[in-house]
């Protein structure tokens, strides 16, 4: 057997091979997050790292539990509808803490007008007002209650 | 004992086995919330929107995004008479201040507000060269912060638009869909925070949701179904020159 003479080195070759590939494989092991693959070629837990980011709108249903009185304003008018954080803005910090952190005053002069200032692609069904011709510069609340804006409702001025 | 080489060589697996569990960290699970229960989508009631931006500032606030990136943004359309293949379009600063009132255009005008699709067939994902995007069990077209390496691949897939790099992380970055939100069983922060309901958070695996009924009795488009991406924003009534 003469051609198997010399083998010896071939299974060392072989040997160095095995050996690289178990590298290979204990370090995709150790380098390949836990979760990847368990839903799908990608991190699994990168969906909870998403999910855990803090909220800055609180909702309307928090402001519900302790703004009884604005509601009960609100329900009859235009506004019923529309969310307190819509005007007020992102307050989960004063729903967090209503004692230390207190909203803004809100400058109805520039707010307002955001909506109903007059706009060709603004639907037709929606109100609307050239701000400089209708009031002047005034602050809509000079008139208008914002909480239910029709004119002539109580608390309107 | 004497360890030879042939014994490290039989405990190297065991060892690699090991490390493994020792680098991961446990995934926070969140409570009460089964990702095979959702499928999340989007409803826009076209003819609701008045254009104010409400949309993008409140997006603006939640996500943190940075200023002149926008996750959703809010266009105004405007089409001359019968030219409808080629609208005038302009979205100034996303829509975030408004618009510029135009007093009697002419021809036909009206607001479209854009946002990622969360296709289900997304060109987006199917692109990234390492997964670092996906769409989630529940629907949600989601980038990995940690994993994605910033080579615009997705941003350039996108028919949409939606995608772009975050100056500050150097990542590829879009709408979550206020993930971290409906999570919580909250609306994302653009409807939270529409006064008029154009934007609607649809789960359109909930048979409750009244996103079924609506789908049934309107007439409702999605951008660019050409495209097969099986976008899951739905825009009611929208007017044929929208692209």
């Amino acid at each position: 057997m003469n051609v198997f003479k010399d083998a010896g080195h071939l299974f060392r070759l072989a040997g160095i091979f095995v050996a690289g590939l178990l590298l290979f494989l204990v370090i995709r092991h150790s380098v390949i997050p836990k979760s990847f693959g368990q839903y799908g070629h990608y991190r699994g837990s990168a969906i909870s790292e998403v999910a855990v980011r803090p909220v800055k709108f609180s909702g309307h249903q928090s402001c519900e539990a302790c703004h009884a009185d604005v509601l009960d304003k609100k329900k009859d008018g235009k506004h019923a509808h529309v969310n307190c954080e819509a005007c007020h803005g992102p307050l989960a910090m004063h729903a967090d803490d209503p004692g230390s952190v207190k909203p803004g005053k809100l400058d109805t002069a520039i707010l307002c007008a955001r909506c109903h200032e007059a706009n060709a692609a603004k639907p037709k069904w929606f109100p609307q007002v050239a701000s400089a011709e209708h009031s002047s510069g005034l602050p809509c609340d000079t008139c208008h209650q914002p909480h239910n804006p029709a004119m002539g409702v109580s608390g309107a001025k | 004992m004497n360890i030879t080489r042939r014994h490290l060589l039989l405990l190297l697996p065991a060892a690699g086995v090991a490390w493994k569990y020792i680098l991961a960290g446990t995934p926070e699970a969140a409570p009460n919330y089964k990702l095979s229960e959702h499928w999340w989508g989007m409803l826009i009631d076209l003819p609701k929107c008045i254009g104010c931006g409400n949309c993008v500032r409140a997006c603006q606030a939640e996500n943190d995004v940075p200023d002149g990136y926008y996750r959703t943004w809010v266009e105004r359309y405007h089409v001359s008479d019968y030219d409808i293949e080629n609208p005038q379009v302009d979205s100034p600063d996303g829509g975030k201040s408004g618009f510029t009132p135009v007093k009697e255009a002419g021809g036909k005008n009206f607001f479209v507000p854009k946002l990622c699709n969360h296709c289900a067939d997304s060109p987006c994902t199917q692109v990234c060269p390492v997964g670092a995007t996906f769409v989630s069990p529940d629907g949600v077209v989601l980038v990995d912060k940690e994993y994605c390496l910033g080579c615009r691949y997705c941003v350039q897939a996108c028919p949409y638009g939606c995608r772009f790099i975050n100056p500050r992380t150097n990542t590829a970055e879009k709408c979550t869909l206020c993930y971290h939100r409906i999570t919580k069983g909250l609306t994302t922060a653009c409807c939270e925070s529409c006064p008029t309901g154009a934007r609607q958070l649809a789960d359109l695996k909930n048979p409750a949701d009244p996103i079924h009924e609506f789908l049934k009795t309107h007439s409702v488009h999605v951008l660019k179904p050409s495209m097969a991406t099986h976008a899951k924003v739905f825009y009611n009534e929208m007017d044929g020159s929208v692209r």
